[in-house]
């Protein structure tokens, strides 16, 4: 009964990662054959021609997302960590109003800030630029920072904070040498989505960096679909490239993904 | 003691103050700026100097008025409507079938993970590529059993099925992992009664499961609303919004207005992206009171 389900339970899974599978095929897939009714199901007789123009013409937008990627992290942490910590253990007055508010910010659709964002970015002049897309793909992270990180220093015990206070630790030296390398697990799950969130980011790439010199991949795909429509092989073979980000954070993250999902349950 | 209270709340402040500012700034600001965007006549000159006239609500008058807000409205209420009922309905059997674990389990769940992990753009071209109409793998297994080939993002009757069902296939490990966690929180005591009370799988299913996971399935459909009216990358992508309209929501409409055409009308672009938000508000709202009762 139990092989059965397993039997089953792969069938499943083979019939809701096909079009991933066919992403891949199509990207070894030569030109001539792409067009084959009835197409080959497998990469027989394939070629690397997709992933030879990924490196001619895709790196320059994959090295600008990851940039985007990082400093995305590194702000979203920088802004979050504090407030969280603040949130769960020192009890600020109107602590309450703001978690509401981060959680309402979550819902407002990113195209509403997007527009928004332009406007303001063309006032000061960081239209087209990868710090204000930086800043834009942010916004998509923090409230669920906050929010994931709150609720994991709640749980961190009292005893331990009073403890360092005993010892003559200040507010910020027992954040910093304490809650913060206690909440590592919570760390690690939080950069992971903003990088994830900001690696994935279309409408804030498209609105505001739509002229810009360096433009991250999603771009680079979009343009792709747009100008040459034939060499689908390219196109999958980046599509491939981008998803490396998220098959890495599956692999090596698998157990703080799911928790991040129930914990925060926010995607655009 | 009452000095030390307040010295506690400006050390939790000065922690709070960076997600203050970053609130403020990144957040109420580009919004104020998008209402007052609805609220005057922009055109790409005043935009750059500052000086559109006030307009009221010309603007909302405008998208009301115009002939695209009645199939804009209908498709983006058929492609929630539709996208949330498959995603809960596929979401919550694939939940049931992966509670009671077996060989291989854990890894299949992680596994039903990736669609909802790639990026938005990688799915959306896959998608594009499966439903090509002449050299599409859709068609071709339709073309095995026999059905004629279907123009499924170029024909405007089939555009917005095509878009759901992109939408759908996302949306699904949100709703199996959201659901799988819910039905892992019911006490295994609670079905021993019932097997030992006589009740059969259905009646398990219909009088424990399905009561007991309510609060769980209606934050999931929440969010799922709230998240299914945002959407806007998978059908700009794919169909942007067309065939002459037929997969245009309220998101992608505004999303045109203002950035899609040569002269762009920041004015009703930011008038159909607040009525955007008011809807998900409203539902974020109800979505925060489900909450509170959930957790009194």
């Amino acid at each position: 009964m139990r092989r059965v389900k397993t039997a089953i339970g792969l069938a499943l899974t083979a019939v809701m990662l096909f079009p991933v599978y066919w992403m891949v095929n199509v990207s070894f897939t030569r030109d001539e054959n792409m067009r084959r009714s009835p197409p080959h199901w497998f990469p027989v007789d394939g070629t690397l021609e997709g992933y030879r123009a990924v490196l001619d013409k895709q790196l320059p937008y994959l090295g600008t997302s990851l940039v985007i990627g990082l400093g995305t992290v590194v702000l979203t942490v920088v802004v979050a960590a504090p407030a969280a910590y603040a949130l769960a253990k020192l009890r600020p007055r109107g602590g309450g109003v703001l978690s509401f508010l981060l959680l309402i910010a979550q819902m407002i659709p990113g195209i509403i800030m997007a527009m928004g964002f332009y406007a303001v970015f063309l006032s000061a002049g960081v239209l087209n630029t990868v710090p204000g897309l930086i800043v834009a793909d942010s916004t998509l992270a923090v409230p669920f920072a906050v929010l994931v990180l709150t609720a994991f220093m709640s749980g961190l015990p009292e005893e331990l904070l009073q403890a360092a206070r005993v010892d003559g630790a200040g507010t910020v030296r027992t954040f910093w040498s304490i809650v913060l390398p206690l909440s590592r697990n919570a760390l690690v799950t939080v950069s992971l989505f903003a990088f994830l969130w900001a690696w994935s980011d279309f409408v804030f790439a498209s609105t505001l960096d739509q002229g810009g010199d360096h433009q991250p991949i999603t771009l680079g795909i979009y343009h792709y679909i747009g100008h040459n429509n034939q060499e689908w092989n390219a196109i999958m073979a980046t599509a491939v490239v981008a998803s490396i980000p998220a098959a890495v954070l599956l692999v090596i993250a698998q157990r703080y993904v799911a928790a991040g999902v129930t914990a925060g349950a926010v995607k655009d | 003691m009452r000095v030390r209270l307040g010295s506690g709340q400006w050390a939790a402040w000065a922690f709070l103050a960076p997600v203050v500012v970053y609130l403020v700034v990144f957040y109420a600001y580009p919004l104020y700026r998008n209402v007052e965007l609805s609220l005057r006549n922009y055109t790409v000159r005043s935009f750059v100097r500052g000086d559109a006239p006030f307009a009221g609500f010309d603007n909302y008058l405008k998208v009301f008025d115009d002939p695209a807000f009645g199939p804009a409205l209908w498709h983006t209420v058929v492609f929630t409507v539709v996208s949330l009922v498959f995603q809960f309905t596929i979401g919550l059997a694939l939940a049931l079938f992966f509670v009671r674990n077996f060989p291989l389990s854990a890894t299949l769940r992680a596994l039903f993970l990736v669609p909802w992990l790639l990026p938005l753009i990688v799915s959306a071209s896959t998608w594009t590529w499966l439903l090509n109409s002449e050299s599409g793998v859709v068609n071709a297994a339709l073309g095995v059993v026999g059905l004629g080939p279907v123009n499924w993002l170029t024909s405007p009757d089939w555009s917005l099925w095509s878009v759901t069902i992109a939408n759908i296939w996302i949306g699904v490990p949100f709703n199996l992992v959201v659901l799988y966690s819910g039905l892992q929180a019911i006490p295994a005591s609670v079905y021993e009664a019932a097997a030992l009370d006589g009740a059969n799988r259905r009646q398990r299913f219909w009088r424990i499961t399905f009561p007991l996971l309510r609060p769980v399935s209606a934050i999931t459909l929440l969010l799922g609303l709230v998240y299914t009216l945002k959407v806007f990358d998978i059908i700009w992508i794919m169909t942007r919004g067309g065939p002459s309209g037929s997969s245009t929501t309220f998101a992608t409409w505004s999303y045109r207005l203002g950035f899609g055409n040569l002269v762009p009308s920041f004015g009703p672009g930011a008038a159909v992206g607040n009525l955007l938000i008011v809807a998900a508000l409203v539902f974020g709202l109800v979505y925060v009171r489900t909450l509170h009762r959930r957790v009194p």
